[in-house]
């Protein structure tokens, strides 16, 4: 009734109000990043910690990526720490106790985890065991295995350059004297210059078929924060040693599986399975074959994590994995994909393991005990949850 | 004045965001009739039960109502119960796996001390299903039920609540003729009884054997209360009020064309269920010519849908145990819904919301998701293409929605069976297996279908439609198979075939 006596002031709280769930996640980030760098006197946003942020984070990010999928798919993966903890361990004996070059002892590591994921995607879905039992199974499996596999040695440390790079060093630059690492920069605007051409593409696309979109000022808001949030990263990046490769790594991963869900057949069709999975087995979609990928994809993304976390400590330890698991799961429902399953973004799913990592690497520079920091990060993950549930249910 | 009605709903006004569901409706049920409600899909009748029931809590709409001459305030479904007002449901309530009694009196249980009196409960429960004239044993579970009897264990969880107002929600749409008449004659009983019924249904046959009076809602307002003694209640005038128009013709006429060879044949198909061993189809032999619409009528429990499905490259996992499917002149026995699609077969499922539509995506992703292939340019989709193709369906069917990107969950049933049947059409298959095509939606809505089909024919599509509804399989079939307990028990041309002919069929088996 009283619409049109609505003051500009109302209007910006309505607005906030409608769109609060697509930015929620770049807010709680964003302010999460604040609190740590007023508490800690400004050592967050050091070039140093930033960077320790990416190789922290790099492990669990290539983890969500892969849970976000097997998620929109209804189903669960609690075997994926303990894989990553079992493979990395396996690259580290390769390498180490056989001498296998460290490229093909990469090569070999992920063909270990594409057979894990056949074999749990098996038990799934032509066997029909629940993915929760299955992977709860693979749980106890592999961290047996890990052990196993060091009972002899125990912790095994990696001596090899371009193994160790992956998770400790950074991409080249070109030669100059500004100071700065050129070449991060220069990434860091044309990603700016990405992130805002495709979305002002796929804006001008959805005005032209008359499709819902954002009000213009929530969408120039949401662009500067996160062309802001990439620039000021790659500027703190530059005036140290520049982009790591762990970086690299999860940008291109990221890259290939936000083109998989939303551009190829096969990204329809996980939504479509997850959405109803009786509907999409009646329009020819292939169920099982497409749970199956996803599981493959999940395990060989652990074996992708194991060799980062590997690579990361230097060494392969019988304590390696533990709790993955938990910090990828959450990471991606902190990013949105729906409880109920058919929805999620991989994107999204990054920044929640974003806000997950910089609790913990925020917490860590405070020295907070080790127990108050799950508490936090458990409090942080069901408030999340419950206010997208909430959200959704409007 | 008090006695005369049980039940007035004075100028109720419910409205949600942008919508008027109700406007000013005047609603008045006379003690111990039974009160047909009709009205077209989103006329506002469930709403209006959900107003009198409390799903919708005093306060969220305005208007009085007013039962046993007090007016009420209810504020949650318990408190219309409290009042002796109980709505059997389309979807029922039953938790499956409990048995009989304890669905009976799930919430209301019957007590000794602080413990609950079983063997009460279930001497109580027999008495129940008497009332209700259903011979079973009380202690077995919900899932061994058929849906028909399942909805009598409705009615007696009702009557236990010592009920004196019954709604029913669309009570027969998915029951078979047989326990539709049961049903009805249980209504006859409980109003005799002293028990009110208040039926919506869209079945109108049914609503002018049994109502005494008929009001209907169009468009959020009451257009108009019928007495059946007094009124004219011929299924035309109701038709004419709830359209607002008169539907001379119900099926429309198709332009005449030559039918082609046979496009498809099921041949000797015998199926079991494997998870009780009964034979649920014996050797079926079934053929459609080009052009051709071919009905599949049968009572519920036939097998018309396990026959479908079952060359449909049998999703379930029904044990074939011989048979074959000629498409084309090509003989197959399809292993998925995959490589039968791919082959030129396609089922428009019974059930849009359950196995149709994936319901939390938009119209666009639900149109192209069986024929994305079409849409790939290499890897990548094409998604302006994919808009072009989605947005011509869309204003071609008339599916009545903003954009292509509205979410199906939020679509009319009429408007979402349109979109379950548009992506068939995208996918241009030669042979199409419609499965009840038009249950649960309203007149316009499916004249609109029966016109889709029949320009399908005409561009040469072979349709075997399935369906319960006998006026609808006569009136659009030029040929109909009938089945009866997984038998084909005969075969009619259009020309020859009546109710009666058919019905006959349908009862008789081998």
């Amino acid at each position: 009734m009283e619409n049109k006596k609505q003051s500009t002031g109302s209007e910006i709280v309505q607005l906030l109000k409608d769109n609060i769930k697509s930015y929620m996640m770049y807010i709680a980030l964003v302010l999460i990043m604040l609190v740590f760098q007023i508490w800690s006197g400004g050592k967050f946003f050091k070039p140093s910690n930033i960077t320790n942020l990416f190789n922290q984070a790099a492990y669990v990010a290539v983890l969500a990526i892969g849970m976000t999928l097997i998620l929109i798919l209804k189903h669960i993966d609690l075997s994926v720490g303990y894989v990553a903890g079992f493979t990395g361990a396996i690259a580290a004996i390769l390498m180490q106790t056989y001498g296998i070059n460290q490229w093909v002892a990469i090569i070999i590591v992920l063909l270990i985890g594409l057979v894990i994921g056949l074999y749990q995607g098996t038990l799934v879905m032509r066997v029909g065991v629940p993915a929760f039992v299955t992977t709860l199974a693979g749980m106890f499996i592999f961290r047996g295995l890990l052990s196993l596999f060091l009972a002899k040695t125990g912790t095994i440390v990696v001596s090899q350059k371009g193994f160790l790079a992956l998770c400790q060093s950074f991409i080249p630059d070109i030669p100059n004297n500004t100071g700065y690492h050129l070449v991060t920069i220069i990434i860091g605007v044309i990603a700016v210059a990405l992130v805002i051409y495709s979305q002002l593409k796929s804006r001008r696309n959805k005005q032209r078929y008359q499709f819902e979109v954002v009000s213009a000022p929530i969408f120039i808001a949401g662009l500067a924060l996160i062309s802001a949030i990439i620039l000021v990263v790659c500027i703190v990046l530059a005036s140290d040693k520049g982009i790591p490769w762990s970086a690299v790594i999860v940008g291109v991963i990221l890259a290939i599986y936000t083109f998989l869900l939303s551009k190829t057949k096969l990204g329809r069709y996980i939504y479509g399975i997850g959405g109803n999975d009786q509907a999409a087995e009646l329009s020819g979609v292939d169920v099982k074959l497409v749970t199956q990928f996803a599981f493959c994809s999940m395990s060989v993304l652990a074996a992708v994590s194991g060799i980062l976390y590997t690579s990361r400590l230097s060494s392969a330890t019988p304590t390696a994995g533990n709790a993955f698991e938990m910090d990828a799961i959450a990471s991606s429902y902190i990013g949105g994909t729906a409880v109920s399953g058919g929805v999620g973004k991989v994107t999204n799913a990054i920044i929640g393991t974003f806000v997950i990592m910089s609790l913990t690497n925020g917490m860590n520079l405070m020295s907070v005990d080790i127990s108050y920091q799950y508490i936090v990060k458990g409090i942080i993950f069901i408030a999340a949850v419950a206010f997208d549930v909430r959200a959704r249910k409007k | 004045m008090d006695n005369e009605y049980i039940l007035e709903m004075r100028n109720i006004t419910k409205e949600f965001p942008g919508v008027k569901a109700l406007d000013n409706v005047n609603f008045k049920v006379r003690r111990g009739e039974i009160h047909c409600l009709v009205g077209e899909n989103g006329a506002g009748k469930s709403t209006l039960m959900k107003v009198l029931s409390g799903v919708w809590k005093y306060g969220t709409y305005t208007g009085d109502i007013i039962y046993n001459g007090e007016v009420q305030q209810f504020r949650h479904i318990a408190d219309s119960e409290a009042k002796g007002i109980a709505i059997i449901y389309q979807e029922l309530a039953l938790f499956p796996e409990l048995p009989i009694y304890e669905n009976i009196y799930f919430g209301h249980e019957i007590m000794k001390g602080h413990q609950v009196d079983w063997n009460e409960t279930i001497v109580q429960s027999k008495k129940m299903l008497e009332k209700v004239r259903l011979n079973v044993d009380p202690s077995l579970p919900i899932k061994r039920l058929n849906t028909g009897n399942q909805q009598l264990v409705e009615i007696a969880k009702a009557l236990s609540k010592n009920c004196k107002l019954i709604i029913f929600d669309e009570p027969t749409s998915s029951l078979n003729e047989d326990d539709s008449q049961n049903l009805l004659d249980l209504m006859r009983e409980l109003k005799a009884s002293g028990i009110t019924c208040i039926m919506i249904s869209h079945k109108l046959r049914e609503v002018t054997a049994i109502a005494d009076t008929i009001t209907v809602l169009r468009d959020g307002s009451t257009i108009c209360s019928m007495d059946a003694k007094t009124d004219d209640i011929s299924e035309a005038n109701i038709i004419r009020h709830m359209v607002g128009r008169s539907i001379d013709n119900v099926y429309p006429k198709r332009a005449e064309h030559p039918f082609g060879d046979v496009m498809f044949e099921i041949k000797h198909l015998t199926v079991e269920d494997p998870s009780t061993g009964r034979e649920i189809l014996h050797d079926v032999n079934l053929k459609v010519r080009k052009g051709e619409i071919v009905g599949l009528q049968g009572l519920m429990g036939a097998g018309r849908t396990e026959c479908a499905l079952s060359v449909f490259g049998n999703p379930y996992g029904y044990r074939i145990k011989s048979g074959e499917v000629v498409l084309d002149g090509q003989s197959y026995f399809f292993k998925s819904p995959r490589e039968a699609i791919k082959h030129g077969l396609a089922y428009v499922t019974e059930d849009r919301k359950g196995n149709g539509l994936v319901l939390i995506q938009d119209i666009r992703y639900n149109i192209t998701l069986p024929n994305l292939g079409a849409l790939a340019n290499g890897l990548a989709i094409n998604e302006q293409k994919e808009i072009i193709v989605a947005n011509q369906y869309k204003d071609e069917i008339n599916i009545k929605a903003p954009s292509i990107a509205q979410k199906t969950v939020n679509l009319s049933g009429g408007n979402q069976q349109k979109v379950s049947i548009a992506k068939w059409l995208f996918v241009a298959p030669k042979v199409l297996i419609l499965d009840e095509p038009t249950r649960g939606i309203d007149v316009g809505a499916k004249y609109e279908i029966y016109s889709l089909m029949n320009k399908m024919v005409e561009d040469g599509m072979s349709i075997i439609m399935i369906s319960s509804e006998l006026p609808e399989v006569l009136g659009m079939s030029d040929r109909l198979y009938v089945m009866s307990e997984g038998h084909i028990t005969g075969e009619l041309d259009a020309a020859d075939a009546t109710e009666e002919k058919v019905m006959k069929m349908a009862i008789n088996s081998n």
